[in-house]
């Protein structure tokens, strides 16, 4: 007999689900993605009692098992399949005490499945101030199940649940409400079609449009066929279906729970009277996001000051250490520069992601949508896009998929489609340097002119998004059915533990992510820069030294190495985009930084930091920092290379382009298409080139 | 008096008497709005559209066009 018990954790969102995972769990957990799908799968491993293990499963937040959404389905295709490893020997339905009735549902609906299910009441510890109190013996009498009263924040309650999960055989899988009550004759009749199967089951096959790919397919084969009732019927009896579920709960919570109103002080009220308030509410919330970018882009520089320190003396020992060579450069220019690069962002993304998590772990997240439902529909979005386009300032990967709780199709369409114009953390290393070296030293009232560049960047990118939206609200002709609801939870201290680890799984998820990238592009881009095709490469060094036979030895190495770039497999490509890109004021050596790009942008810097240290044999002391020998860059002609002009170009580019295989994969998964993402790709690269050209011919 | 939601003003309460089932997202039955429950207009936001609702002890936001469509009679204060 296996000693291992798979555990499901089910509930609806804003019910501490994720606290009693941490709790349960600790640091051992880990998140992945549901096969095909981006859902995020968060699994850990519980020690029971007796060397038991218990594998925990944290699945979406979910109000029923109608599902409406990618999240919701997981629940269901795990739930309504046996044969998944993953399926649960006991389910664990996670309730607030605060709202008991509505976060019943679930429960009888799982219980109806007749799994083995067990009940928490999670924030016992606002039952006094809410004046709830409960009778926990004939609740459990009453809903047949053992019921666990925890509190996450007191750690209270964790031990009992673990004892009610190791013995999970002592549940009863009594079903809540008898399915043919619904209607009487519909359901005999499909019983009496499908005589071995569960009703309830049976029903939620028809009604579910869920992926039964996974579900075996034999068992249920002409089940979905049974629909011999309309749409609107079959939805009439989901509501009477409802209904009968709330006489239930009702029925129990009358004999098993009391509420004193006398006793309830609500901070909820008085809360909202302020920051749901028409005027304070707004300005509440625009000093909320000043304060989120104060620390992003201020506080975060301390740190993110000495990593940049940190790695710098990390190419330099390799430098000094290892046998000088082409390697070595590959080393301590590409790789250490380009990984420097990005891990530099961790304080920054992370400050954001802390924010976010803070923001949503609260409650407050709920009421900005409130607020801002009724300006992002007059630009075809929705007040859930609200979160989509803060996060994308983090990364448009997770952004994008934040739009899926957005119900109207079109609005979240146009959410994903808008949210890669905000300024995404993978641009700031490109901002960064580019500014550093073409904006010019001074103040204007008080901000130096590069923050204000910086901040004109990200203005920018969010002011193309809205106007983008605008239009595409106005261009899309789709017809989908509208309508928005969304739950505004109370308010709550955030967790520690909570903000904690989901800040450290998403900075980590993220500098993994794009390491790998940078890495492979590194050493990809350097294969292809130290060989080439042909005389023109093999015989470089006296092709050089019959054209200029007076050079001294130095000078002559460095004309081999640079004569031995440009014929390079890299060089061939550069030169053949160069008459593409010249109007934008960009040499070929950018150009191969820009199609290195499209893979994603953050690796432009490290891109150029091979590309320059391959094309010179003698790296020189004083041009050990990829800023200064991008400073140094010249044309043929002797002029620099990153001027005003083409640095302006440069940022405005890389503003619009989109420059980002991984968001472009992700659209393509939320859209379920590649339409979506070929027209992003086309439309905003060529919004990108249009505006780096006017630019570059207005200021050169 | 038979009115529907969105007419509800801020502080006022109703109780659900009917839900247009072509209409309304079975979503939100399930998050509490079903006949018979009381209906209290906590807050309105710009342009009095999104309202926020506490139904039954469920607070949830929804828009105007979708407030239409359900029926209530309105709780007069005592």
């Amino acid at each position: 007999m296996s000693k291992q018990i798979n555990v499901a954790l089910i509930g609806n969102p804003n019910t501490g689900k994720t606290s009693v995972f941490n709790a349960l769990t600790g640091l051992n957990q880990k998140v992945g993605n549901y096969p095909g799908i981006t859902v995020d799968k968060k699994q850990g491993v519980c020690k029971l009692a007796r060397g038991i293990k218990a594998h925990i499963i944290d699945l979406p937040g979910t109000y029923s098992l109608n599902a409406s959404s990618l999240d919701e389905n997981v629940v269901i295709e795990l739930l309504l399949n046996k044969n998944d490893k993953d399926f649960p020997d006991v389910a664990v339905v996670v309730t607030d005490v605060e709202n008991l009735k509505r976060n019943l549902l679930i429960f009888t609906q799982i219980k109806d499945l007749e799994i083995p299910t067990l009940l928490v009441i999670n924030m016992a510890d606002r039952m006094s101030k809410k004046g709830i109190s409960l009778d926990i013996e004939t609740l459990e009498k009453e809903l047949n199940t053992k019921i666990a009263l925890i509190s996450t924040r007191k750690n209270q309650g964790i031990d009992i649940l673990k004892e009610y999960i190791t013995n999970y055989r002592t549940l009863s899988t009594q079903a809540c409400l008898n399915t043919v009550d619904i209607d009487k004759a519909y359901f005999e009749s499909l019983q009496r079609a499908f005589p071995n199967q569960l009703l309830y089951k049976l029903w939620l096959v028809i009604t579910q449009d869920v992926n039964f790919g996974k579900i075996n397919r034999q068992e249920f084969k002409t089940v979905a066929d049974f629909k011999t009732k309309r749409d609107a019927d079959l939805k009439r009896l989901q509501q009477k279906e409802t209904i009968k579920r709330y006489q239930f709960i009702n029925n129990v919570l009358k004999k098993g729970q009391a509420i004193d109103l006398s006793q309830a002080t609500d901070l909820r009220i008085k809360l909202d009277r302020i920051l749901t308030h028409k005027v304070w509410g707004y300005v509440i919330f625009f000093m909320v996001l000043f304060l989120m970018f104060q620390a992003v882009y201020d506080w975060a520089t301390y740190p993110s000051d000495l990593i940049d320190k940190g790695f710098a003396s990390l190419a330099d020992w390799v430098k000094s250490t290892l046998p000088p060579g082409a390697f070595t450069n590959l080393l301590a220019d590409g790789v250490i520069a380009g990984i420097g690069g990005i891990v530099v962002f961790i304080p920054p993304i992370a400050f954001l992601f802390l924010f976010i998590a803070l923001l949503e772990e609260s409650g407050y997240m709920s009421r900005v949508v409130f607020l801002m439902d009724n300006v992002m529909r007059r630009f075809g979005l929705s007040g859930k896009s609200v979160v989509p386009l803060i996060s994308g300032n983090a990364c448009a990967v997770p952004a994008v998929m934040a739009a899926r709780n957005i119900e109207n199709w079109k609005e979240r369409l146009i959410t994903i489609l808008v949210t890669p114009f905000t300024t995404c953390s993978a641009r700031l290393p490109v901002y960064v340097i580019i500014i550093a070296l073409v904006i010019p030293e001074g103040n204007f009232i008080g901000m130096s002119y590069k923050a204000l560049t910086l901040m004109g960047l990200y203005v920018i990118g969010f002011v193309t998004a809205i106007f983008s939206a605008y239009i595409l609200n106005k261009i899309l002709k789709i017809k989908s059915k509208s309508y928005f609801v969304i739950e505004m939870p109370g308010y709550k201290l955030p967790l520690f533990k909570n903000v904690a680890l989901a800040v450290f799984e998403k900075t980590k998820t993220f500098i993994l992510e794009a390491g790998k990238i940078i890495l492979a592009i590194s050493i990809v881009l350097w294969v292809l820069a130290s060989y080439g095709p042909g005389d023109n490469f093999s015989n470089a060094e006296a092709i050089v030294k019959t054209q200029n036979p007076l050079l001294s030895k130095i000078e002559l190495e460095d004309k081999v190495a640079a004569h031995k770039l440009e014929h390079s497999y890299i060089g061939i490509v550069g030169k053949a985009i160069e008459p593409v890109i010249k109007p934008l004021g960009y040499d070929w050596k950018i150009g191969i930084g820009l199609v290195a790009s499209f893979a994603a942008r953050e690796v432009f810097v490290g891109t150029l930091a091979t590309i320059y240290s391959v094309g010179s044999a003698n790296d020189t002391e004083d041009e050990d920092t990829i800023k200064s020998k991008m400073a140094a860059e010249v044309h043929k002609n002797g002029e620099k290379v990153f001027t005003l002009a083409s640095g302006i170009s440069l940022l405005l580019f890389y503003a619009f382009a989109m420059q980002c295989m991984s968001t472009l994969a992700i659209v393509k998964r939320e859209t379920n298409s590649w339409k979506w993402p070929i027209l992003q790709l086309v439309f905003m690269s060529g919004i990108a080139y249009v505006a780096a050209l006017i630019a570059f011919q207005f200021l050169k | 008096m038979q009115d529907t939601l969105a007419n509800l003003k801020r502080g006022e309460k109703g109780i659900i008497t009917d839900v247009s089932s072509t209409e309304i997202p079975l979503k939100l039955l399930e998050m509490g709005c079903l006949p018979g429950n009381e209906v209290e207009l906590v807050q309105v936001a710009h342009h009095a559209d999104p309202i926020y609702l506490n139904i039954n002890g469920s607070h949830l936001a929804i828009r105007k066009e979708t407030a239409v469509h359900i029926l209530i009679e309105k709780v007069l204060h005592e």
